[in-house]
């Protein structure tokens, strides 16, 4: 067990480089290392490439378990060219089993990825700090993104522990503990009157109109994205090195989802797992499903959700940027993209939450939703080792979850152990 | 008449410009006359068979054109075309 998180030198000593630059996706154009996310040639997406030969012939299991426990762990696979000395201390989040849920949903064996234990209690702390790392390199002094809360809070807490400026721009209805969170770790926070893609419109022309911001989740975005990888990464680690039967995310722009399929698949081409066929099974929310739309309806086309109607706000995307990648994927794996009615996620949040005493946010309850939808549907079964990503906690939308919950003792009682006998006993009769 | 905004990694396809005047009354139209001047515009933002690139998002005042009438959407004089990279996603 690791006490503290050490200095920079420390991280990584027998660190060698794996990232080789940032082409786009569609065309293979290369384009330089830099604050850039989309490509001159074609338009297309920009990411960021590995020489995965040179990673496999340095980086082994045992290097790796020798390092502190945070993201940083895997540099070599992070784009990177050294492992961040400074910021929050990300990663590493438990794999916990979870036997009673298992018994409840007719599995053998549950494991909760339990991302709402992270530094700001979201998976956002992953993108972030890589992107955090990157926008260091570039001289940046200011950190910005278009939230629908989590990434506002990891961005703020972020920019705090490195010494930079948080500006987070937000749809105007969030959550108030979210806005909360984001503004006491001292960022500015900007309330907008529009939903979550009006948001991030708003900061594409910021980053198209600004000089010197780094917009996390836009002109970063090629670094940023990686960080998702890491839960993939961890989740082989703490398996013993080896990847599960079935994954279950939630997907808002569906690069997280996406980015885990990539991370097991990168320590397959590296040699540290064994290739093997993993489903991939992605969660929106009914009301602002537009990628599991596009899944039921067997098309790549994906129709904009203008007005998203559901209490799953932290994956109410409208236009997802990784739609068509996110169905690659659940078909390509075996897998598939549910959409989970409102009063599904709260029942769902509730049964994480009494079985394993895990409290997630609307997010997880849509990601344990998905997995019940499928083993309904047969893609998921009794034998089957499944790891569901629970990215957030339930403390950030605890509104959402509580509405509709009867409080067990509506009037306070008296004081005396007569007034609690009392009540407790019409309660149980009662049940 | 209307006007289209360029992001600046296109700019260099059209001299450098940030917005253009927008010709035509249809977002179809004011695309073909505007890739007719500027043709490495429509190079890169268009397809062999003309088609729109899937990786540009077109907005008239701040709205999706595809929960509008996609390119067949009238532009009127006032109105303002914002062409962005298709990216959307926390």
């Amino acid at each position: 067990m690791n006490l503290a998180i050490p200095a920079p030198a420390a991280t990584a000593p027998d660190f060698v480089p794996g990232f080789d630059g940032i082409r786009c996706r569609h065309c293979g154009t290369g384009a330089p290392t830099g604050p850039r996310f989309v490509c001159t040639s074609c338009f297309g997406p920009l990411g960021a490439t590995y020489d995965y030969a040179r990673v496999a012939a340095h980086l082994t299991r045992e290097a790796i378990a020798s390092r502190p426990t945070t993201i940083w762990r895997y540099a070599e696979l992070l784009p990177v060219d050294e492992p961040a000395g400074r910021g929050l201390a990300v990663g590493s989040s438990p794999l916990v089993a979870a036997p009673r849920l298992a018994e409840r949903l007719g599995l053998r064996r549950v494991w909760v990825k339990d991302d709402s234990r992270n530094p700001t209690l979201s998976f956002k702390d992953r993108v972030v700090a890589v992107a955090a790392a990157r926008a260091q390199a570039f001289g940046f002094h200011t950190l910005a993104c278009a939230s629908t809360g989590n990434l506002a809070a990891s961005v703020a807490a972020t920019a705090a522990a490195l010494g930079l400026r948080a500006v987070v721009l937000v749809p105007a209805d969030l959550e108030p503990a979210k806005i909360a969170q984001a503004a006491a770790l001292g960022a500015t926070v900007v309330r907008v009157d529009g939903p979550y893609d009006a948001v991030n419109r708003l900061c594409l022309e910021l980053t198209d109109e600004l000089d010197g911001w780094a917009v996390v989740n836009v002109n970063l975005r090629p670094y940023y994205a990686e960080g998702s990888k890491t839960i993939g990464f961890e989740i082989a680690e703490q398996l013993g090195w080896r990847a599960p039967d079935a994954v279950v995310a939630p997907i808002a722009s569906g690069s997280m989802y996406t980015k885990i399929a990539r991370g097991l698949a990168e320590l397959a081409t590296v040699g540290l797992i064994e290739a093997r066929p993993t489903r991939f099974i992605g969660g929106q929310a009914a009301g602002c499903g537009p990628v599991a739309a596009a899944f039921a309806a067997g098309t790549d086309v994906i129709e904009p959700v203008d007005r998203p109607r559901t209490i799953v706000k932290s994956l109410a995307i409208g236009t997802p940027a990784d739609a068509v990648p996110a169905l690659e994927l659940a078909r390509g794996s075996g897998g598939s993209i549910e959409g989970v009615e409102d009063q599904a996620v709260v029942a769902a949040v509730r049964l994480l939450a009494e079985t394993e005493g895990i409290l997630t946010e609307t997010a997880g309850g849509v990601t344990v939703g998905a997995l019940q939808q499928a083993i309904e549907r047969g893609i998921v079964g009794r034998d089957d080792e499944v790891v569901l990503v629970i990215s957030g906690n339930g403390l950030k939308t605890l509104d959402a979850l509580v509405a509709g919950v009867t409080p067990t003792a509506d009037e306070p009682i008296a004081p005396t152990f007569d007034a609690f006998e009392a009540w407790w006993s019409s309660r149980e009769a009662a049940a | 008449m209307g006007r289209v905004r360029i992001p600046p990694v296109l700019r260099d396809t059209v001299n450098g410009s940030r917005e253009l005047p927008a010709r035509g009354v249809t977002v179809s139209e004011i695309l073909t006359d505007l890739f007719a001047i500027h043709p490495q515009l429509g190079n890169r933002l268009s397809d062999d068979a003309g088609r729109l690139s899937a990786f540009v998002n077109v907005y008239i005042n701040g709205k999706d054109i595809r929960l509008l009438d996609g390119i067949a959407t009238p532009v009127g004089k006032e109105d303002v075309v914002i062409l962005l990279p298709a990216m959307a996603g926390g």
